[in-house]
């Protein structure tokens, strides 16, 4: 059983199994527009929740991606190093940026579910 | 995302509504709601103007006419001089100059384009267009340097619109078809029927695109009608600030408060070109003793551009470095090049590291990226040189 989970900073979380699966939502690939390149973490970096993990650069600017939680990078998309586009195509399927191993599920609770992130993008504009 | 600035309220230029209509993000930039891009987004608009042809608002720039009562041209031009290198006196008719405003250190107050006008009876007149962020103090500082008899208008009831790229020529001569054989850098004044309507244009053919194309300077009340005529094209995309700055670095242009500022010259900024020679020997501008010797003895920093090895962007402000770690410089302008298909960059280093192929490191997010020196420009100029 798979449940995802969301960010005020606009990242998604895909959990299963203890393995969370970590992208940017739909809606910050829109307000970023064309994104150009992505850094990612190396695997076997730890990351505490809220650090910045991964970079997304668009034309105009440079954006950091934080960790939802804290874990261990299992695994960074590689399709992302070829093709950064990819983020704007398929923000929340195929353009995951990272895997996370969990270290503590509790943090989960501070995320919002897909109604409570769609009231917040609503509260945002 | 965007820093407000301020509480002064920002200004709206004439095509304002047009843009909310065609939903543009607007940003605020040098005082003015913007379009920063359209729903077809930087990347797309920037291709669009390389092949097709794209259309700007640039209203917000500075507009002026200086109309000597003498009727002598080089009553303008003489006094203009003393503020910028460029070779106006030389200016025939309907000729267009990009010179620089400079401080008493040689350093660039502004850049700006000073054009003589060529239409009869107001050949004695000069045109300027500078940037909007510098446009108050600019005005002041040519009010005050102009003698009694030249008088200032600076021409806030004017618009002014860019459109670029290869397709440009073909889409504006449907509206007037003498701007076909003008040459890169005239200008030309002239009535432009539009729908039934009788509206008075001054066109240029210049850009900041690295592109064919023309700006043109309408009057405020006229220039939607214009707008709307010229996007209702099927070549025509409407292209916003985004694009504008991607196309121009590649095109190795440089844009004020970024690449050129108070404290870099002409000469260090590769403007050498736009001193006019009779100025280079005799001076008689702002600086003008630092610029001579530096145009003498070679500048002690450069800009250049570079070519970051890899794929990430090094944005303004990324430090240089040499092959052998010592800081040499400064990246001041920096982003992806659509049409390069991967990073750009333009920066200041010392000069001993400015020659085409120098390998340097680039500081990007505490880690040493490879580039390279490279020729400017990336993409290669398409304006238009008249056949023989």
């Amino acid at each position: 059983m798979s449940k995802t989970y969301y960010t005020k900073e606009h990242e998604w979380i895909m959990v299963e199994d203890g393995i969370g699966t970590i992208g940017i939502t739909d809606h910050a690939q829109e307000q970023l527009g064309d994104i150009v390149f992505v850094e990612l973490p190396e695997p076997g970096l730890d990351v505490e929740q809220g650090d910045e993990a991964c970079v997304v650069e668009s034309v105009k600017a440079a954006s950091e991606v934080y960790a939802p939680i804290s874990g261990e990078v299992v695994e960074a998309n590689e399709a992302l190093a070829e093709n950064a586009a990819l983020v704007n195509e398929s923000a929340e399927a195929d353009a995951w940026f990272i895997k996370i191993k969990l270290s503590n599920a509790d943090e989960l609770e501070e995320l919002m579910d897909k109604a409570g992130y769609a009231e917040f993008v609503e509260s945002e504009s | 995302m965007s820093d407000q600035q301020g509480d002064t309220p920002l200004k709206r230029t004439p095509l304002y509504d047009v843009h909310t209509r065609l939903d543009a993000k607007m940003v605020p930039f040098a005082g003015y709601e913007m379009p920063v891009q359209y729903p077809l987004g930087v990347l797309k608009e920037h291709l669009h103007v390389r092949s097709s042809a794209g259309l700007f608002d640039v209203s917000h720039m500075g507009q002026a006419f200086l109309i000597p009562a003498d009727g002598e041209f080089k009553t303008a031009a003489a006094a203009l001089e003393t503020l910028a290198p460029g070779n106006f006196a030389a200016l025939k008719p309907g000729r267009q100059r990009y010179s620089q405003l400079l401080n008493d250190e040689g350093g660039v107050l502004d850049d700006l384009m000073v054009t003589r006008l060529g239409m009869q009876g107001h050949e004695h007149w000069i045109y300027v267009v500078v940037n909007a962020a510098c446009k108050t103090r600019d005005f002041a500082l040519i009010k005050k340097s102009m003698p009694d008899n030249v008088e200032m208008k600076i021409l806030d009831d004017m618009a002014l619109i860019a459109l670029q790229g290869p397709k440009a020529v073909d889409v504006l001569a449907g509206f007037a078809p003498k701007v076909g054989d003008m040459a890169f850098m005239s200008s030309l004044d002239l009535p432009v029927s539009v729908e039934g309507s009788e509206m008075w244009m001054h066109v240029s053919r210049s850009g900041y695109t690295g592109e064919d194309g023309f700006e043109l300077a309408i009057k405020s009340k006229d220039v939607e009608q214009f707008w709307q005529a010229l996007q209702a094209h099927p070549d025509v995309e409407a292209i916003g600030l985004g694009a504008r700055d991607s196309l121009r670095l590649e095109a190795g242009l440089c844009l004020y408060g970024h690449d050129i500022d108070e404290t870099t010259t002409p000469v260090e900024a590769n403007l050498t070109w736009s001193i006019g020679k009779r100025r280079r020997e005799s001076g008689g501008f702002p600086g003008a003793d630092k610029i001579l010797a530096q145009l003498k003895e070679g500048p002690g920093k450069k800009l250049v551009g570079i070519r970051p090895g890899g794929r990430a962007p090094a944005r303004e402000g990324t430090k240089i470095f040499s092959v052998d770690g010592d800081e040499i410089g400064i990246v001041t302008s920096g982003g992806y090049g659509p049409s390069v298909g991967g990073p750009v960059a333009m920066g200041y280093v010392r000069a001993e590291h400015s020659a085409a192929g120098t390998v340097l490191e680039l500081e990007v997010r505490g880690k040493r990226l490879p580039a390279n020196v490279q020729p400017l420009p990336f993409v290669t100029h398409n304006f238009y040189r008249k056949k023989k």
